[in-house]
């Protein structure tokens, strides 16, 4: 089999088990070239299985990896032009600075002279210069961290394989991490596949995002796509906020307590999804945007959040909408909410 | 924080114990070094010549050396064994790893005297080896050779000690995080190279821990020269032992013992420094 046009890494079908658990089942992913993929998932939905089978530290049970024509998942890790940055850095201990970046490219018996000057370039480049002499040891979390970025890609690798690299940081310097992470891949145009659990770090940093759930593939779209257009309630529950609302529907039309809107689907029950952000509370007499569907609703809760305050509004019995107004809101408890029906997601499930 | 006469309180115990047995002891064996017997007494007369007889008389010497030679083959074999055997049982194998590791414990609770005599039995000339040998007909006669000599103190030696290599190199070799491994490889390394530049260094200081062992303990052995070693397999323990026994010239014994002592420290001392060189060789 060959990998498509554009595509850098294409996995095919692979299952790895351990034991009597399926870690992983019938993944199948394609990594196109220079891009910034992230693969989400909870803890245990084989996310990191799927990174250590990309670097030949698993082989799959069934399945095949392939990167540009080339079949992956035979050969042994030192021999694929993928490189890795690990959760705890996994840096050298005896080896100073310059000797951890250095590894890879005495490994392949690269002449001195161009490794010096590779690893002048990439210290620089990760802003480590000052560093190179000392031991991991004697670097805080956020210079190792820059260590091991700069140790994989100074070997120029086709894909750098990223296992959860920011986990281990403080909020504010994994934000800018983060930033830096995104500007450097643009920077070098590396394929980036990262791990991660954290969506808003997916959000922020992906070109697109894979989303693993107990092993399979829930859904890959872009961070857009997959906020706006989520094809199962686990994917919109577990991107963002979100309500979900199972309706009944009848001659096209669906409904969940009060609220009403125009369903093409033939089914008799089905799942929505609708974001906070994407309901509107309005004045009594307000016009209607058009075809936007309206109900009236009592307020049961509110929680300032700074910029905004989530609402709880219920509209009929069973219909209990969390809403998400800016600013502080200051409306009775008896409001009438808005929404445009393009905006109410159907769900696979 | 406790108080100023508990801290001192708590501290005489471990002072009693230095002082009865590690300072007293000490003071006295120098003293005794720099004494002399004359007519079959000790005279608190204080002299060097115990020391000069020490280098003018060549026995002594060379005793020594055939004792820092059968230590430094002992200390040599015991890492050979030692080290594939903690490497292995560190790195290959899982479910087995446990009773492996007991299996080198164990004889660890067997007296040194058992263990010692079972090479009496094994080397012999009516021993285990002789008669494989002469049964199958490699030999004629059996060997005398293998008892009562430097090889079998070696070999016991090497026996009794290897453990003692093996513990400390598995220990360290544990402690490699499994993602260093996994990182040299990522990083295009093949298995030898990943061997030598990350598991070895990281294994140093067990190895060195390990050899500093087999090789104090070996160097002041008596009982297995006493054993197996017979006339040729005499070690400097042994000469201080008949010094301070059957000789009766308790300085000289003194005299040899304080030497050994020195040159134990100064071993210990050197290894200890060259960890800490090997451990900031880049960093400087």
């Amino acid at each position: 089999m060959m990998t498509p046009d554009g595509v850098l890494l294409s996995i095919q079908g692979v299952t790895k088990r351990f034991g009597a658990t399926a870690v992983l089942e019938a993944v199948s992913i394609d990594i196109k070239e220079r891009e910034f993929l992230t693969v989400l998932g909870e803890s245990g939905s084989g996310k990191t299985t799927l990174l250590r089978i990309i670097a030949g530290f698993e082989q799959p049970d069934s399945g095949e990896v392939w990167m540009k024509g080339e079949r992956l998942d035979t050969k042994p890790p030192n021999r694929r032009n993928v490189n890795t940055v690990f959760q705890h850095y996994a840096l050298f201990p005896h080896l100073s600075v310059f000797e951890n970046v250095a590894y890879g490219l005495r490994a392949r018996n690269i002449e001195k002279s161009e490794v010096t000057s590779r690893v002048t370039a990439a210290l620089a480049q990760m802003k480590i210069e000052e560093f190179a002499r000392r031991r991991p040891a004697q670097l805080s979390g956020g210079q190792q961290q820059r260590v091991a970025v700069a140790r994989a890609l100074v070997n120029q690798p086709s894909l750098l394989l990223l296992d959860e690299p920011l986990s281990a940081l403080d909020a504010n310097l994994r934000r800018y991490m983060q930033a830096e992470l995104k500007a450097l891949q643009r920077e070098v145009g590396i394929t980036f596949a990262f791990v991660t659990h954290d969506q808003e770090e997916a959000m922020t940093l992906s070109d697109r995002i894979v989303l693993l759930r107990r092993g399979r593939v829930e859904q890959i779209d872009t961070p857009r796509d997959i906020y706006n257009r989520p094809r199962t309630s686990y994917a919109a529950s577990f991107i963002g906020q979100t309500n979900l609302l199972a309706a009944q529907i009848e001659n096209r039309r669906a409904r969940l307590g009060d609220l009403e809107w125009p369903c093409a689907s033939g089914q008799r029950q089905a799942l929505f999804s609708l974001r906070p952000e994407d309901i509107r509370i309005v004045a009594d007499g307000e016009p209607a945007k058009t075809n936007g569907v309206r109900c009236r609703g009592f307020v049961r809760s509110r929680v300032f959040t700074g910029a905004s305050e989530l609402l709880e509004v219920e509209c009929g019995t069973g219909a209990l909408l969390k809403v998400r107004v800016s600013g502080q809101f200051g409306a009775p408890d008896q409001v009438t909410v808005e929404v445009a029906p393009e905006r109410i997601v159907p769900l696979a499930e | 924080m406790y108080s100023r006469t508990y801290r001192n309180l708590v501290a005489i115990p471990p002072f009693v114990w230095a002082a009865t047995f590690l300072i007293v002891p000490y003071a006295f064996l120098f003293s005794f070094s720099f004494w002399q017997v004359r007519s079959q007494a000790i005279v608190h007369e204080w002299t060097l010549a115990n020391y000069r007889q020490l280098i003018d008389n060549p026995v002594y010497l060379s005793v020594l050396f055939r004792s820092a030679r059968i230590a430094g083959s002992v200390t040599l074999l015991a890492l050979a064994l030692g080290f594939p055997l903690a490497y292995f049982l560190s790195f290959r194998t899982k479910t087995s790893k446990n009773i492996l590791y007991q299996l080198v414990i164990i004889p660890l609770w067997v007296s040194y005297l058992v263990r010692a005599y079972a090479w009496k039995t094994i080397l012999g000339s009516d021993g285990v080896l002789n008669t494989l040998l002469t049964y199958t007909g490699i030999l004629r006669h059996p060997a005398e050779f293998l008892l009562y000599s430097p090889l079998a103190v070696t070999l016991t030696l090497t026996h009794i000690y290897t453990p003692f290599v093996f513990l400390p190199i598995y220990a360290s070799l544990e402690h490699i995080p499994r993602e260093l491994i996994e990182a040299s490889q990522d990083l295009g390394a093949s298995a030898a190279r990943t061997f030598w530049a990350v598991v070895f260094p990281l294994a140093l200081p067990g190895v060195l821990g390990g050899a500093t062992f087999a090789f104090v303990l070996s160097l002041g052995d008596f009982l297995a020269p006493l054993l197996v070693g017979g006339p040729t397999g005499i070690m400097i323990s042994n000469v201080v032992v008949s010094l301070f026994g059957a000789a009766y010239n308790w300085p000289l014994g003194a005299a040899i013992s304080a030497c050994m002592l020195l040159l134990v420290a100064a071993l210990i001392s050197g290894t200890e420094r060259l960890e800490l060189r090997l451990r900031h060789r880049d960093a400087r």
